[in-house]
């Protein structure tokens, strides 16, 4: 009943030749026994006092050593960001017998008042016993002598030295450069935390967070043997840390402040751009916030004034504001109708004041009541015409309009380096069955031609688009940050010009009668903003453009006086200079401003002066 | 004896005669009771002394939280039962799925390499919809299962090439583990293969050269190495030269066993655990704790139950009546010891840090349940011994 295969098996000798094995293995089990057992002699008998002393006495501790984040500049070497010393004072509760009675004598001593204990207190549920725990921030030169002479009454409690962030700029750059603050729950799970060891902020907008692994740094070490109380006796070894990259940026300091002093009171944006490389000039949104008071933690009640106020500072209208582009718009259309050979420079549309799709009596506004008359390209872009714009925008059909647009970048991120750029929205009929599952109207083609229905779009597309208008189809992505530094670099390396694209152009006679046109706009006779136009040793090709506001939520809460002005139309500009040979783009929003040629012109004209280094003895009139 | 093999097999009733005979046998009296359930009491003792041990240092290493604790306990209740359950068959039955396990293990090791769930960097994981799983566990038991198998078939020591294609079994799991990357398990796998292929008795000369190979080989393996996995080689060597990195927890853990000295500080004493100085300290790093707090006496005291764990399997080994079982039970009992020895290496700095936790001590639930599988197939081995030889 033997199993065949089993019969060549000799069971002793097999039993025996495993069972060999077997004591083998367990005599080597004992040797492994034996190294273990070895080994822990060594360490716990040999080695005893070397390692109870580390552990016991003194404590070897490894601090990590927070590299210094760089600096930012503008194109000037002007500081936008810099690193200021701090004295704090912290309490580790491990090292502390009775915190709250420390907290007490300490309150007496440095005169804390009850928010600062409060504060305290609020962190300290937030810390583990053995972490350090800020109890006031921004001590005086007084004070930091006052403790240190008292410091031996103080066991676990120290004065810290910091470097901590300081615009020096206040808000003018808010938007722009952005602000760091502490590290959240949220990035500790992406940074590496090796690298942040010692660090506390982090950069959380603007080019402070886009550029955050240029800007921090490489942390450094050093061993150190701490006592009882936990204060260093000595140092053992230390590797310094290694700073930041300085940032230098397109930003110019001048422009900056001329565009915001030149909103005003109004709310709204300014985006410029150097048509050569991409570089953005200026950048900004108004009303804005002091960067500064997010450093150090911001505290609840500001922030929720910030956050609730109704014009929205901490809101980013330069890359996130939607703003139908209104006659702004123009420019691309009739760009759009020349090259898809839809009308020529010479093409006459008669206009009566309204326009009327055929077959429907519905009538189409032109701004101007009594109409413009007979109309070129010319003539229709340096007034503003509507209806020819209603003609021409029905006559591409909205298909080949939205096709055209999307080459400048209509309703797609420009890829500025700052993050939470919006897309704005470049309407199109396959984009309204998606999203609201309706047929596309012929009439909705019509507005699209003025830059209203659904078109919606940031400053710095608009921006984007008449750079690339002015370059002739040359798109350079928009750049903030133009070089970086090294901190033992002689000099400054500069980030590669970043050409996108170059559009196809089938006759750049087209791109020209356009921006002949929009020099009409500016130095014609009858041009909508020939008021900006004087004085200039070249010319300017620009567009104005009022947008009506519509879909503003009408909150009860808000009164009477200040509905009416949310309901004012936006005032835009859009331009480029010398129209020959441009060197810097403009785009100018200015929110519920009225209009486009009285308000948003003038401020673009104030930016080419400054830019250019332009006296004008004058001031620009209306 | 085939057909009383059969015999039992179909009617329980037969096998409990079988049972009811040894029970007669004067001496066995006590042990009966355990046999009839197919558990062995000396491994239970043993087993349940480590667990327990396990929870009083969690408790401590845990910050006194008793809902890890109880979280740990369902793990060892299921642990638990799954050696109970395997105890209960026959080990032949291991044998009869040996290979078809072995094959099921593979697809789904390859299966995870091509969709499994990335955690902490490796992937690991075969997410099954209702639950996630790490077939490399799988692998633990089923390579030296199926090498056991397939050497034992032929008459032992293995031929040449019989010895060539069992070596091809283990490589192929153990580099499919190794790709995860996860080259701490791939080793342990391909070392308890190799111990299967040791027990069978493959001649000196051949593992001397094997040896030789395999040092030859080192190179090559250093440069299939994931950059972390060569970092920690390195600073092994010279933990210093990373004291904020890798090097931390050797140099941590080193101060932490070191300071324990002769007696240890007591339980809930250990001031470098509790003050957080020791990392990953309730997982791969509990032995230091222990360590801190129970001194060099209470080391002793626990690798003296992991020996004595060990020696009960050598022994059931020495005692199982066919081959396979035999290197079946060697490969389990002496692979526990490794595990012991590469956490207690790495923790005590003798060898790189790989991430292997402490056998039936750390926190965590996956590891329990293969080691504790392993001791069911031990004690199954050991029960269902035949009174008479094949």
């Amino acid at each position: 009943m033997i199993d065949p295969r089993h019969r060549l098996k000799d069971h002793f000798r097999e039993s025996r030749l495993v069972s060999n094995r077997l004591i083998f293995a367990g005599l080597f089990s004992l040797v492994l026994f034996g190294i273990i057992i070895f080994r822990l002699v060594m360490l716990q008998i040999v080695e005893f006092e070397h390692f109870d002393s580390l552990s016991n006495r003194n404590r070897v501790d490894i601090e990590p050593l927070a590299p210094q984040r760089g600096l930012i500049y503008d194109r000037n070497g002007v500081l936008l960001a810099e690193n200021i010393p701090t004295f704090s004072l912290e309490l580790i509760p491990e090292k502390v017998k009775n915190v709250d009675q420390t907290i007490a004598e300490l309150a007496e001593l440095l005169s804390l008042t009850a928010e600062d204990i409060d504060a305290f207190n609020e962190r300290r549920k937030r810390h583990r016993a053995f972490e350090e725990i800020v109890v006031r921030n921004q001590l005086t030169q007084k004070e930091v002598a006052l403790f240190s002479v008292n410091r031996h009454r103080f066991p676990g409690v120290d004065v810290v030295g910091r470097l901590i962030r300081h615009y020096p700029q206040g808000p003018l750059f808010a938007h722009a450069v952005g602000y760091v603050g502490r590290i959240n729950q949220q990035e500790t799970q992406v940074i590496d935390r090796q690298n942040y060891k010692g660090t506390l902020q982090i950069g959380k907008t603007g080019v402070e967070k886009q550029y955050e692994d240029f800007l921090h740094g490489t942390v450094g070490y050093r061993q150190v043997e701490t006592n009882v109380q936990g204060r260093t006796v000595r140092e053992l070894f230390s590797e310094p840390a290694t700073a930041g990259q300085d940032l230098y940026l397109h930003l110019d300091i001048n422009l900056q402040q001329a565009a915001a002093e030149a909103l005003g009171e109004y709310n709204g944006s300014v985006v410029v751009l150097d048509t050569k490389n991409g570089g953005v000039l200026a950048l900004v949104s108004k009303p804005d916030y002091d960067p500064n008071s997010f450093v150090n933690g911001i505290s609840v009640k500001e922030y929720a004034e910030l956050r609730d106020s109704i014009d929205q500072p901490l809101f980013n209208r330069a890359l996130r504001g939607h703003y139908p582009p209104g006659s702004t718009f123009k420019p691309f259309v009739a760009l759009a109708g020349l090259e898809l050979n839809v009308v020529t420079q010479q093409s006459r549309t008669f206009c009566p004041g309204f326009y009327s799709l055929p077959g429907n009596s519905h009538r189409y506004r032109c701004w101007k009541r009594i109409g413009h008359g007979h109309v070129d390209l010319k003539s229709a872009m340096a007034e503003s015409c509507d209806v020819y714009f209603y003609d021409l925008a029905h006559a591409i059909g909205i298909d080949r309009l939205h096709g055209f647009l999307d080459l400048f970048g209509f309703g797609h991120q420009t890829g500025v380096d700052i993050p939470g750029e919006s897309k704005g929205l470049s309407p199109s009929r396959e984009w309204k069955r998606n999203q609201r599952n309706q047929a596309w109207y012929p009439g909705e083609t019509l507005i699209s031609g003025i830059g209203q229905g659904f078109n919606q779009m940031t400053p710095i597309q608009l921006a984007h688009a008449t750079a690339t208008l002015g370059m002739m189809g040359t798109v350079y992505t928009p750049q903030l940050v133009r070089a970086t530094k090294a901190d033992n670099d002689e000099g400054m390396q500069l980030l590669g010009v970043q050409q996108a694209d170059s559009l196809p152009i089938q006759n750049s006679s087209h791109w020209q009668s356009v921006i002949e046109a929009m020099v009409e706009v500016v130095h014609g006779k009858r041009g909508t903003a020939r008021h900006i136009g004087t004085d200039l040793p070249f010319q300017i090709a620009g567009k104005t453009g009022t947008a009506q506001v519509f879909g503003i939520a009408q909150d009860a809460k808000y009164d009477a006086e200040l509905l009416a002005k949310k309901l004012h139309d936006h005032a835009l500009f859009v331009a480029f200079a010398p129209a020959d040979d441009p060197e810097i783009a403009i785009a100018v929003v200015v929110e519920n401003g009225g209009s486009g040629s009285a308000t948003a012109a003038p401020i673009a004209r104030k930016l080419i002066d400054v830019y250019f280094g332009i006296e004008t003895d004058e001031p620009v009139t209306e | 004896m085939s057909q009383l093999r059969n015999e039992v097999r179909q009617s329980p009733r037969a096998m409990s005669g079988l049972l009811q005979d040894r029970r007669r046998v004067p001496g066995f009296q006590w042990r009966s009771g355990l046999q009839r359930v197919h558990l062995d009491g000396l491994l239970i003792l043993g087993i349940l002394t480590l667990l327990l041990f396990s929870s009083v240092v969690l408790y401590s290493s845990g910050g006194e939280d008793i809902g890890l604790l109880l979280r740990q306990g369902v793990r060892m209740a299921i642990a638990i039962t799954v050696m109970i359950l395997l105890a209960q068959i026959h080990p032949d039955r291991f044998k009869d799925v040996a290979f078809w396990i072995y094959a099921v293990g593979l697809l789904m090791l390859i299966a995870v390499l091509l969709f499994g769930t990335i955690g902490k960097g490796a992937q690991r994981w075969l997410d099954l919809g209702f639950f996630r799983f790490q077939p490399s566990e799988i692998m633990k038991l089923a390579v030296p299962l199926v090498v056991a198998v397939y050497l034992a078939d032929r008459p032992l020591p293995p031929s040449f090439v019989r010895m060539f294609f069992a070596l091809v079994m283990i490589a192929v799991p153990a580099l499919l583990i190794a790709k995860q990357p996860d080259l701490g398990t791939a080793l342990l796998i391909a070392s308890s293969g190799l111990i299967v292929v040791f027990l069978s008795g493959v001649s000196w000369r051949l593992i001397m050269s094997f040896l030789a190979l395999a040092a030859a080989a080192a190179p090559v393996l250093w440069y299939f190495m994931h950059d972390y996995q060569r970092r920690r080689v390195m600073t092994l060597f010279n933990p210093e030269s990373d004291p904020l990195g890798a090097g931390y927890h050797i140099i941590q853990s080193k101060i932490a066993i070191g300071s324990g000295g002769l007696q240890g500080r007591g339980w809930l004493q250990g001031t470098q655990s509790h003050l957080e100085f020791l990392p990953e300290r309730s997982t791969d790093f509990i032995f230091a704790v222990i360590a801190e707090e129970f001194g060099l006496i209470g080391l002793t005291l626990l690798i003296t139950v992991y020996l004595l764990i060990t020696a009960r399997g050598l022994y059931i080994a020495a005692q199982a009546q066919l081959s396979y079982m035999k290197l079946l039970a060697g490969s389990i009992a002496i692979t526990f010891l490794v595990y012991v020895f590469v956490n207690v290496g790495m923790v005590t700095g003798l060898l790189p840090v790989v991430g292997v936790p402490l056998p039936l001590i750390s926190y965590g639930g996956t590891s329990m349940v293969t080691l504790l599988a392993g001791f069911g197939i031990l004690m199954s081995i050991h029960t269902h011994r035949r009174m008479m030889s094949p």
